[in-house]
């Protein structure tokens, strides 16, 4: 069981108070909070060691070196990568994506399909569309169901030896479906199609295995995992790696240049161009330990009992309903109140303390399809409380007292 | 007919009544459901003005040298605040509402809804009503 009451005190931010009212802060999709242990690696950094990494042959530069790779070791071992060189540090999740997305233009060709889940953020559409429209390819989109899970069976009638590339995020960030997606890994495979997977909203709460997944990407972001914002990981297989063209020019990435030709360093360096974010990345790593310390099956043990006691609670507000019903969910509920509208509620909930998103979430298909204008989502971690739901059900309570 | 100047004082004096952000508000919800609906023949995507969060729709016409504004949202307070913006610039010359700010709506405790991280449509509509001022002004001369 984890002690809720002694991991808040490791939240700093959890002691404010936000228009008078103590901060309920149930936004952790959109960013999740820092604890002291990350902050205190980071002043730590900027104290002590801070220094160019790879290059230098001073002490302090060969300390912020260790740390860095150190960090990319974590990350290795949390996601349980046969090679550290498959781990490539990125800028986050959006980053990740055009990395593979600009090195596949040279892979795919007019004729290829690529696919896409109609459960994405735009961050797994707007690149990809980019993609099909320098190369010719067309873009074919895996159906949703009313409960905001994939249609299977409409991604079986899609795949075919024109697949190229499958795209589809590990859990939704609109509705938190958590996606079939070794069964679609193993399913693109059969046809010779290679797949990423946007791991953003699942790395906080479900430990990826990348090998037992066999997936051939799979991108997160720092920010989501209780680490700083600005960094991110793309695991990437390491055949694939190796074929694809770097993502941008610059100092760290190459072995030799001359002005006639210039050879590429090799993994991961061939795709981390220029002074990385070297605070960042430490301090990632710094994040992966705490959450491996508070253990990644309580964390989601407890994140579901939130869920469940949230979902049962707020059912029983007259008129209210949830997208995204689906039995395999991560902490987030999307919802909206009959005849009211998700801004207006959030802009209540707000004068009262409590911090939720509302709007489309960046996926404006998913609310097409269910013909809103958007949602309100709250989104738990593992320092909120029942307590803190409670607080919420009655400030969504007097939100619609004062609308209606 | 009052000017610009002095509705924006009276709104001031009106919203001074209230201790709390909750009575600001419910005010705001009452004067959102009292707003003049824009017609439907308005609705349309040239009058929309599209926020990420909330939708506003906007039409002007000019009558007697004034410019008529109707508005309208999808989401109550922010047609409640376009319902105050309107009480300030509707029927007002062109000039006049160019020449107007809304520091007014920093004294009434709403400025958050103007800030442009909000995204609610209200900074891109209070544009749009200057552009059809400016559009009546330069048409006059």
């Amino acid at each position: 069981m984890l002690d809720i009451e002694r991991i808040r005190t490791d939240f700093p931010i959890l002691t404010r108070k936000v228009n008078g009212h103590p901060l309920v802060y149930f936004d952790n999709a959109a960013t999740s909070q820092t604890p002291k242990q990350v902050i205190d690696c980071i002043v730590e950094y900027y104290q002590n060691y801070n220094a160019n990494i790879h290059r230098g042959v001073h002490s302090l530069s060969q300390e912020a070196t260790e740390a860095y790779e150190d960090a990319r070791i974590a990350l290795q071992k949390f996601f349980n990568a046969g090679k550290k060189e498959e781990i490539i540090f990125t800028a986050g999740t959006t980053h990740g994506i055009n990395l593979v997305a600009n090195g596949f233009a040279s892979e795919i060709k007019e004729g290829d399909e690529v696919l896409v889940s109609a459960l994405e953020h735009h961050s797994n559409i707007v690149p990809w569309q980019m993609l099909c429209e320098k190369t010719g390819a067309k873009l074919q989109v895996i159906p949703m169901t009313e409960e905001g899970e994939l249609d299977m069976n409409g991604f079986q009638t899609l795949l075919s030896n024109k697949t190229k590339l499958v795209f589809v995020n590990h859990v939704s960030n609109a509705l938190g479906t958590i996606n079939p997606i070794k069964e679609i890994i193993e399913k693109a495979h059969k046809v010779g199609a290679a797949v990423l997977v946007d791991g953003a909203q699942a790395a906080p709460h479900i430990q990826a295995d990348v090998q037992a997944l066999d997936v051939d990407f799979y991108v997160v972001s720092a920010h989501k995992m209780y680490g700083p914002t600005g960094v991110g990981m793309l695991y990437g297989k390491e055949k694939w790696l190796n074929k694809l063209p770097p993502y941008q020019g610059g100092g760290e990435m190459i072995e030799e240049v001359t002005f006639e030709k210039t050879t590429y360093a090799g993994l991961p360096h061939k795709f981390e161009a220029g002074t990385p974010n070297i605070c960042g990345g430490i301090a990632f790593g710094c994040a992966i330990n705490y959450l491996l310390d508070l253990g990644m099956d309580k964390i989601a043990e407890y994140e579901d009992e939130l869920l469940q006691y949230a979902t049962k609670e707020l059912l029983e507000i007259d008129g209210l309903k949830i997208y995204g019903t689906s039995k395999k969910k991560t902490a987030v509920i999307s919802f909206n109140i009959k005849d009211l509208h998700p801004y207006d509620i959030g802009t209540i909930v707000d004068k009262l303390g409590i911090a939720v998103r509302t709007g489309h979430h960046c996926a404006q298909p998913i609310m097409d399809f269910y013909k809103i204008p958007g949602t309100i989502r709250a989104s738990f971690s593992f320092y909120n409380t029942k307590k803190e739901i409670d607080t919420f059900l009655n400030a969504v309570k007097r939100a619609k007292i004062m609308l209606s | 007919m009052s000017n610009i100047k002095q509705i924006q004082e009276e709104i001031v004096d009106e919203f001074s009544m209230f201790d709390d952000w909750m009575q600001r508000y419910e005010y705001m919800i009452e004067l959102g459901k009292s707003l003049p609906l824009i017609e439907d023949q308005y609705k349309t995507e040239d009058k929309l003005i599209k926020g990420c969060q909330s939708k506003v729709w906007v039409n002007a016409e000019m009558e007697d040298d004034k410019v008529v504004f109707t508005a309208d949202s999808d989401a109550i307070i922010t047609k409640g605040i376009i319902a105050i913006l309107i009480r300030v610039f509707s029927n007002q010359p062109p000039q006049a509402i160019l020449d107007a700010d809304t520091e007014f709506i920093d004294e009434i405790g709403l400025k958050e809804h103007l800030s442009p991280t909000r995204a609610n449509g209200l900074v891109s509509m209070i544009k749009q009503l200057k552009m059809y001022a400016l559009a009546y002004e330069t048409k006059a001369n």
